[in-house]
């Protein structure tokens, strides 16, 4: 017999954010979080929970906590690949796909991610290729992305190159929409919008917990 | 019976082949489908780590296209082969029609384009129209090249059944397997067909992506099976482009092809090869039964 050892760093009450759970729930549906009885069945259908530092459950808890520095530097929500395992089967119909996306977008947006990180700096590639053609540029994006992240590994995925490129399924050409300035007028409208939404979320509203 | 038609991106790159297969089955078929004009990104997972808000404008622009590009009155249903597109249609529009607020804005941005949604497309995917609009019947009559002892295992990956589909069983999904079943092949009985590949994980968190795919393809190999069918360009890229990779992670010999069901639909209808963008595989199409190109 002998006790565990507790390694774990203590968090004090203190320095918990309570306001990060507001923000996460601010999405639609995302009030649903609060409903959770931390059964566990996330994590036991998430195939990857197993290469998480936190399981999907303990993110949910820690979420309502407001454990936001622990949250957002975890390894959790960068591995959720948006199966939608957990989200079908949550008996309180708790959509958590979305709710770890809601955590990545403010993960990105505050920068919380170590350099040359693949995943952020992909979304944010993809995401400037869209708002400027309205369209995903395959080949570009994934040469960006290796330019950006490891370039040694531009070596290691030449023979992945080649072959798709006489398949005929590489290009660097740069994909794009028509009515470019339609697509542009239609998002400087949602620009504004989520200025606005950020102040609402800013507000006194609910009690994180309650 | 006519459609609309959503490829997205991947579509008109890596997944080539799916879309020229889809196409040629469409129309032997004889369904009629027109590509929406001017289409843009539909927002998916990459975009919405970003903006949410923005994700749904652009799934939002689609719809209102697809509605100006038929008559008033006129309802088409738009096909969308993309797992990770459908799912992302599906989503939007389920989010707009459940969230007064969130409609407010979408609407609101929508008309500094002159553009209207008003909800009246479905979002349909080809196994779904193929099951349910055409019918096994009818696909079974035009067979000419039955796929005879091919052992196929049939995997439908997840954003296509999860969370918003509703034309199959997301535990245990069917309808790829009687669309094959009843062009002659055989099932193999494999219980991941709805299981994860890695999605974009094999590129970004290789080790963990890499495993992910790996357990798909070893678990269908020691059930014997001859060929992958799938429904999703990113699951076709990750099970059949990474393989060498795998083999070498995993100092394993695995040569199974990855083929969209669309191909080996195709075939079963004695189409060409290069109608069907069988040239664009890595793996070629080959059988324990000795069929060249299957």
């Amino acid at each position: 017999m002998g006790y565990a050892k507790h390694r774990g760093k203590i968090r004090f009450e203190s320095d918990l954010e309570p306001d990060f759970s507001k923000e996460i729930s601010s999405i639609p549906e995302g009030e649903q979080l609060f409903s959770c009885i931390q059964c566990g069945t996330c994590s036991g259908m998430c195939p990857l929970s197993q290469y998480m530092d936190y399981t999907p459950r303990q993110i949910i808890a820690m979420i309502r906590g407001g454990f936001k520095n622990d949250v957002l530097s975890s390894y959790t929500t960068w591995l959720c690949a948006s199966c939608y395992s957990c989200a079908v089967e949550c008996p309180k119909e708790i959509k958590l796909t979305d709710i770890m996306y809601a955590a990545k977008r403010l993960a990105i947006r505050e920068g919380v991610y170590p350099k040359r990180f693949p995943i952020p700096i992909l979304a944010h590639e993809f995401f400037k290729n869209v708002d400027d053609s309205g369209r995903n540029s395959e080949g570009r994006l994934i040469l960006r992305l290796l330019l950006r992240t490891n370039p040694l590994r531009l070596f290691n995925q030449a023979g992945l190159g080649w072959r798709l490129l006489k398949t005929g399924r590489f290009s660097l050409k740069k994909e794009s929409i028509v009515h470019k300035g339609e697509l542009k007028n239609i998002l400087k409208v949602l620009e504004k919008e989520h200025m606005v939404k950020s102040k609402e979320e800013l507000a006194p509203g609910r009690e994180a917990g309650s | 019976m006519s459609y609309l038609y959503f490829p997205g991106c991947s579509l008109k790159s890596s997944g080539r082949a799916y879309e020229e297969s889809m196409l040629s089955v469409f129309s032997t078929l004889g369904l009629k489908i027109n590509e929406i004009e001017d289409w843009n990104c539909c927002g998916a997972t990459a975009y919405m780590s970003i903006s949410e808000l923005k994700a749904f404008a652009l799934s939002a622009r689609i719809f209102a296209l697809a509605e100006r590009q038929m008559q008033a009155s006129d309802r088409a249903d738009i096909v969308v082969p993309c797992a990770a597109c459908y799912l992302g249609l599906n989503k939007t529009r389920h989010y707009l029609a459940e969230h007064p607020k969130l409609r407010r804005k979408i609407y609101k941005a929508l008309n500094a384009a002159n553009l209207k949604y008003t909800g009246r497309m479905q979002v349909r995917h080809p196994l779904d129209v193929l099951n349910n609009d055409v019918g096994i019947e009818k696909i079974s009559s035009l067979l000419v090249n039955p796929l005879e002892g091919v052992q196929i295992a049939c995997y439908y990956g997840c954003q296509l059944l999860r969370p918003y589909s509703d034309f199959d069983d997301q535990h245990e999904p069917s309808t790829m397997d009687r669309l094959l079943k009843a062009l002659g092949a055989e099932i193999v009985d494999w219980p991941l067909k709805s299981r994860c590949c890695g999605g974009s994980l094999t590129g970004t968190v290789q080790d963990v992506g890499l495993r992910l795919s790996y357990i798909l393809l070893k678990e269908a190999k020691k059930r014997g099976c001859d060929v992958i069918a799938t429904a999703c360009p990113l699951c076709q890229f990750n099970l059949e482009c990474y393989q060498s990779r795998m083999n070498r992670y995993y100092k394993d010999k695995i040569n199974v092809p990855v083929a969209y069901f669309t191909q080996l639909m195709g075939i079963a209808f004695g189409l060409s090869p290069q109608q069907l963008g069988i040239q664009r595989l890595f793996i070629p199409l080959k059988s324990g039964a000795g069929h060249v190109c299957l």
